[in-house]
């Protein structure tokens, strides 16, 4: 990767982190976890995936699948800027006249499936890689999890088939922020050591460095598919990241910040000042 | 080869679509894995995992039927169900196992009683409940090409001795009594107790009370225009079910009197709680759904309605003594 693509990749993810900024105020949104997954999306939908606006329905297209679907924000910041859905409809975000709300709608195009509760795209992800080696297709399927998401056992059961059926067009990411909603994985349901966890029940295995670009370049120039084994990489990634004053903060899951916040952390992501943050988090669970 | 196989696999060789799922259980299609190839997939006993993979293909073109235990099919994947079939609206034909009465020995933890409840509440779901193997059969022809998700009661009982309509979702079919003018009984039900209804209707005639006997066939949609004809026509209407009398026949036809602004003395037999398991036969005695039992239950009723003088006619609902 040369310098200049590197630039270009953080630049495309400056641009979506603004766009997840700008959909946490006016209702709000699952800011914290759309942060951390931000850079992963930005990389497999310039440099991964076989997606694009004008392939999104070709049957031979790559899938990505939002497990934990509360990170949909970095999606709809990723699509708008690859031009699936134009950078104008994020207004619309938390409007009933559109579908952008706090999970994902696959009436929006470039979402291939409805999440919300957790545990269910690896199946669903599963299905439509088999799908594809049926009908003899390159279709790679790449679901990502959340950490915290990996508490519910239909995970490890889907897990289970998927490399008794080896299934190796598939790779899950585990977007390893090290939170789960309201706390750290680790002092709640700890899964370290994840990969050997993974490895166990039959899958290659793999840390990234979830906010490097070129690490992400070396991760998946290197992967090996058609294995005979499903794939997981884990990224190793930050709650929050790119906003100084709310990284790795148990309190900032769900933020619903005022629009002058908003303004404030707009700056801060550009490396100015860190905004001074009144709003409180919103506790869902 | 039974019927359930040959009709997987003449699917299956005319529509390169379907796709076979099961979570374990294929002692009713032991021939299809070797002729399915990689069109059939078990996925162990994951009940989970097969529909949300199920939900994955269909979503991508396939039509997928999914072949588990009525009792884990709909409940330990019920929100699988909901999210990734439901809600996409995908067609995925769930056929459960065992389910109502038929899970006979296995206990209230096999017993699928309450599965045309929580299925038919989920929207886009249809729900198809056969008296009998051919029942089953034409149904599921006509359900694997309607693009859409359904429930349906696996049942490979011997063929009723009755006439049959083509298979319709939400038409209800009379499986006896057609000819009555006014039957002082309309007995509607559905899946395997049909049976013991026909019976009990023959044991009534004897004694002079007309019983016709309505085979819903699908719960979802339900035909409203049969229960509405039953409520209109008969001095009592029976629902016979091996469901709870919770969200099922019962409450269909309370719920279409309601929406209809209709009343009608109703009899409601089906089962309170999960039932006391053991062999099929005293099963049906046991929890009073065998075919005897049914009659006399609906011969105490009918004595009640009769000796019960505050109960005028209604301006909606006519008492006829045939």
């Amino acid at each position: 990767m040369t310098l200049e693509e590197r630039n270009a990749l953080e630049q495309a993810a400056l641009r979506v982190r603004q766009h997840i900024v700008r959909m946490s105020t006016n209702g709000g949104c699952f800011i914290g976890a759309s942060l951390s997954c931000a850079d992963v999306l930005v990389y497999l939908y310039w440099r991964f995936l076989n997606i694009s606006p004008l392939t999104v329905n070709a049957e031979d297209r790559d899938v990505l699948l939002l497990s934990k679907g509360h990170d949909v924000p970095a999606l709809y910041g990723v699509l708008a800027e690859r031009g699936f859905i134009s950078k104008d409809r994020l207004k619309n975000h938390l409007s009933v006249d559109d579908h952008i709300y706090w999970h994902p709608n696959r009436a929006v195009s470039g979402v291939e499936f409805h999440s919300g509760s957790l545990g269910h795209l690896l199946s669903v992800g599963m299905g439509m890689a088999l799908d594809a080696r049926m009908k003899g297709l390159p279709t790679r399927v790449v679901v990502i999890l959340g950490d915290g998401e990996l508490n519910e056992g239909s995970v490890w059961e889907a897990c289970l088939v998927a490399s008794a059926l080896s299934i190796d067009n598939l790779v899950a990411i585990v977007d390893r922020n090290h939170f789960q909603a309201n706390i750290r994985t680790e002092e709640l349901v700890p899964l370290e050591p994840l990969a050997e966890k993974f490895r166990a029940f039959g899958w290659d295995a793999m840390y990234v460095n979830g906010h490097d670009m070129e690490s992400l370049d070396e991760c998946f120039g290197a992967l090996q598919l058609n294995t005979g084994r499903p794939t997981v990489v884990i990224a190793d990634t930050r709650r929050g990241k790119g906003l100084p004053s709310i990284e790795e903060r148990a309190d900032r899951w769900f933020c619903n910040f005022s629009p002058e916040e908003a303004d404030a952390l707009l700056d801060e992501l550009s490396g100015n000042s860190r905004a001074t943050l009144t709003s409180e988090t919103l506790i869902v669970r | 080869m039974n019927r359930y196989e040959t009709l997987l696999l003449d699917t299956a060789s005319r529509d390169e679509r379907l796709v076979v799922i099961t979570a374990e259980n294929r002692g009713h299609m032991r021939t299809v894995p070797p002729m399915l190839g990689d069109r059939f997939i078990d996925v162990g006993i994951a009940e989970q995992t097969m529909i949300g993979m199920a939900a994955g293909m269909a979503v991508r073109g396939r039509v997928v039927v999914t072949h588990a235990l009525a009792a884990f099919l709909t409940m330990r994947a019920f929100e699988f169900i909901r999210d990734d079939v439901a809600i996409a609206n995908a067609p995925v034909i769930m056929v459960g196992m065992v389910p109502g009465v038929l899970s006979d020995g296995n206990g209230p933890t096999h017993q699928a009683i309450e599965d045309v409840s929580i299925m038919r509440g989920l929207p886009n779901m249809g729900v198809f409940c056969p008296c009998d193997e051919s029942e089953f059969i034409d149904g599921m022809r006509v359900l694997l090409e309607s693009r859409r998700p359904w429930y349906v009661r696996y049942i490979n009982t011997p063929d009723l001795a009755i006439s049959r309509v083509a298979f319709e979702p939400g038409v209800a079919t009379v499986v006896r009594g057609e000819s009555l003018h006014r039957p002082n009984v309309t007995i509607l039900t559905y899946g395997f107790l049909t049976r013991q209804c026909i019976e009990a209707a023959e044991e009534l005639g004897r004694d002079d009370v007309q019983v016709r006997v309505v085979n819903m066939r699908t719960l979802k949609p339900a035909d409203e225009k049969a229960i509405l004809h039953a409520a209109g026509t008969s001095e009592l209407v029976v629902t016979v079910e091996d469901h709870l009398l919770t969200g099922g026949l019962a409450s269909i036809v309370a719920e279409t009197l309601m929406a209809h602004g209709k009343g009608a003395h109703v009899l409601t037999i089906g089962f309170p709680t999960w039932f006391t398991p053991g062999r099929l036969d005293e099963v049906l005695a046991n929890e009073h759904i065998s075919s005897a039992a049914i009659a006399h239950r609906i011969r105490q009723r009918l004595a009640d309605i009769v000796h019960v003088p505050a109960a005028p006619p209604s301006s909606t609902h006519e008492v006829t003594h045939a």
